[in-house]
């Protein structure tokens, strides 16, 4: 089995580590100090990808295992970076009978991600969410802070283009 | 003690404050099935087969981690509960593969043996989604088979707390939980010492030894090779309990004579190469306490703690014996001085070992250990494999006369015999190195200091004048405890033995496994480690020097112990490795 590596190559500066490590520093010696650092990490870096988890490991002396185990339980933790114009279509229900899971399929197609990923140049990160308070508009999607609302997946080329 | 009085199924029983009740209900005879729960490993009332009713309760208890308290009533086997054990198998059932015919674990399964037990007569009772994974069979030695698995967490356990080890673990939530490593590594990426006690705790058939039988009989097959077989000395003391015996009784004689059958052309003793170890250990052990060498010299038997020290003790190699394991030395005699001998072509030589271990799969695979130019070992099989190859060829064990090993690989002293327990290779070194140190013949051979189950032993002897300091660990959260002060230079100790896994090699991860039932109430380390003790004290030749076949392979062929031409045979060297 092959690692499940990020899709997006990993862009960590020396002052994100720097921070990285003092927050494990002042941390390390609590009790159940893993999920704070876990969150300064994402904090820090917006994202929890292999190479962070591995220096929180290398100075925690936690195992990987333990500590991945824990960012895939917890969905406030993600381990891919969000991309520059961030989609997230509306799967509530309203959306979803008006055929929003269409819409998340295609993205899924068009962008060659999963949901909850990001496209590798960095542009693109697609999640699901849960209703954006514009269900008279189903089914919805929002780019950053844009919505798009009475979508077709017609539709969706014209408007991820807008973004080239 | 402070004793609490309470009453199970209407029994009056007392056991001690703090007991739990699936405790009390022991005790008092009574049976509470459990799945995730193993003693002090794995204590998270998780899997709720050990519910029970306590009065005033509002709840099922998890009878494995509540804790007795005075005038407790208790009742362990109402039709409310054995319904509750029911579903919650048939909602384990739902995601399981149930591939019962063709599954290694089939017969021994805890989880098929409580469907059984309970009564669960619809396997699809709760059909639905069936999540679907791809074995892991990455890894050198062991297959992981997800679709098997009942998220019990005992394999995690065990890894991260007993060996400090860690690289399984449940990743991911809900239905969408399963156990795997970090990143979605295999575990043969890993920092996986392969030690096996993840196999050992696993009460299904979810993870399993790379199976090498049908490789065997093969080789058997083949006319043109010379097959010989060497068994290690903890496979005698459990290959029994996979046949009815009780735990800790001894079938060596039934064990060779089985393995005569099997078809091996000599049936030789892994003992025997033990002896040889201890030559060469407790010659390169007196060279560097002699010369200034590295001490603590640190034993190098055990595959699984040397991968260890590898992976999270790189900068320490240097305290490592540079002694091949008995296995390795075995091999190496075999494929040089037997072939001479014998006057065949190494490379028409398979040598094949039976061993309570997994890592010993990853071992023969190691650089540095083809002392003909050719591996040593070529296939090395488990105890269980062994079992299962004494059924498939239609042995009736139970039935066989008792039969001794074949000359000359085969002859061993008690010495060799006590390698397979936990300070079993400092006592053998002991009565050699005494011996060579002093000039004096040794009458007492026990070194009783060492023996025993603890985590970690101390001992010191005086000999020759001089303080010998040792210390002996078997865990490698013991280890690791030792390996830390070494690191921190607070260790003054000579001499250290080290067996990866928890009581040495009695203890193996290729040890029949033991039901939950049994290994949460038995020692089985001390009951095994008893039969080894025990074939021991009944042999007339209990020092590895003294054995009269290991006297002549240096004098015809070796020279003396660490000699040049010993060391391009029976040593080894080591590499540096990261944690993944």
């Amino acid at each position: 089995m092959a690692a499940k590596k990020g899709s997006v190559p990993f862009y960590g500066t020396k002052e994100q580590e720097e921070a990285l490590l003092k927050a494990i520093s002042e941390l390390r010696n609590e009790k159940g100090a893993l999920m704070p650092i876990l969150q300064k990490a994402q904090d820090i870096y917006g994202y929890l990808p292999m190479e962070v988890q591995k220096i929180i490991s290398d100075e925690t002396g936690i195992p990987m295992e333990k500590i991945y185990g824990v960012a895939t339980f917890y969905s406030q933790f993600t381990l891919n970076p969000k991309g520059r114009y961030r989609i997230s279509v509306c799967l509530g229900t309203a959306c979803y009978v008006k055929g929003s899971g269409d819409i998340y399929n295609a993205l899924m197609e068009k962008l060659g991600i999963v949901g909850g990923e990001c496209t590798p140049d960095g542009k693109f990160s697609l999640d699901a969410c849960r209703c954006v308070g514009a269900c008279g508009l189903a089914p919805v999607m929002m780019i950053n802070d844009e919505v798009y609302g009475r979508l077709t997946v017609d539709d969706l080329d014209g408007i991820l283009a807008k973004y080239k | 003690m402070e004793n609490v009085n309470l009453k199970i199924n209407g029994l009056n029983v007392t056991v001690p404050a703090g007991s739990t009740i699936l405790e009390a209900a022991h005790a008092a005879g009574i049976r509470i099935p459990t799945l995730c729960y193993l003693k002090e490993i794995n204590e998270i009332g998780a899997c709720r087969m050990c519910v029970v009713e306590v009065k005033g309760a509002r709840n099922l208890a998890a009878a494995c981690v509540y804790p007795v308290a005075e005038g407790m009533e208790v009742l362990t086997n109402t039709k409310k509960l054995i319904e509750s054990r029911k579903r919650t198998l048939e909602l384990l059932l739902s995601v399981h593969d149930k591939k019962c015919l063709s599954c290694v674990r089939s017969g021994q399964c805890e989880l098929q043996e409580l469907c059984r037990e309970l009564g669960v007569e619809d396997e699809e009772h709760f059909a639905g989604e069936k999540p679907r994974y791809d074995p892991d069979t990455s890894a050198v030695h062991m297959v992981r088979d997800n679709n098997k698995c009942i998220l019990c967490r005992r394999c995690s356990a065990v890894c991260e707390k007993v060996q400090s080890v860690g690289v399984i673990g449940p990743n991911n939530r809900g239905f969408a939980t399963f156990i795997g490593s970090a990143f979605e590594m295999g575990l043969g990426d890993t920092s996986c010492v392969g030690c096996g006690q993840c196999i050992a705790a696993c009460p299904t058939g979810a993870l399993y030894e790379k199976d090498n039988t049908d490789d065997v009989l093969a080789a058997i097959a083949d006319e043109t090779k010379h097959v010989v077989v060497q068994p290690a000395p903890s496979v005698r003391a459990a290959l029994g309990e996979e046949f009815g015996y009780p735990m800790g009784t001894d079938v060596e004689g039934k064990m060779a004579a089985a393995l005569r059958r099997i078809g091996f052309d000599r049936v030789f003793d892994t003992d025997f190469s033990a002896d040889l170890t201890i030559m060469e250990e407790a010659s390169e052990f007196i060279g560097r306490v002699k010369n200034g060498g590295v001490l603590p010299m640190i034993t190098s038997c055990s595959p699984g703690w040397i991968k260890y020290c590898e992976h999270y003790y790189p900068d320490q190699l240097a305290h490592l014996s540079s002694c091949k394991s008995p296995q390795q030395m075995f091999g190496a005699v075999a494929k040089t001085y037997y072939a001479e001998k014998m006057g065949l072509d190494p490379k028409d030589i398979v040598c094949v070992s039976v061993m309570p271990c997994t890592a010993k799969k990853f071992e023969i695979q190691r650089e540095d250990q083809d002392a003909a130019g050719v591996p040593d070992v070529d296939i090395s099989i488990t105890t269980r494999e062994l079992a299962r190859l004494i059924r498939k060829v239609g042995i009736n064990f139970r039935a066989l006369p008792e039969e001794g090993f074949d000359d000359p690989l085969g002859e061993s002293t008690g010495a060799g015999v006590i390698f397979g327990a936990t300070g079993g290779v400092m006592e053998a070194a002991l009565r050699t190195a005494v011996e060579k140190l002093t000039g004096e013949t040794l009458e007492n051979v026990e070194f009783t200091e060492v023996r025993g189950t603890d985590g970690i032993k101390e001992a010191t002897y005086n000999v020759a004048g001089m303080d010998v300091k040792v210390a002996v660990a078997s865990g490698l959260s013991n280890a690791k405890v030792i390996m830390d002060k070494i690191r921190a230079g607070e260790a003054d100790y000579h001499f250290v033995e080290i067996m990866c896994c928890p009581g040495g090699c009695v203890n193996g991860g290729g040890q029949p496994q033991v039901h939950a039932d049994v290994r949460n109430f038995e020692d089985v380390k001390a009951l095994r480690a008893k039969a080894l003790y025990d074939n021991d004290a009944a042999r007339t030749l209990r020092k590895s020097h003294e054995n009269p076949s290991i006297k002549k392979l240096y004098e015809e062929y070796l020279g003396e112990p660490g000699s040049e031409k010993a060391h391009h045979i029976l040593h080894t060297t080591y590499v540096e490795r990261s944690i993944n």
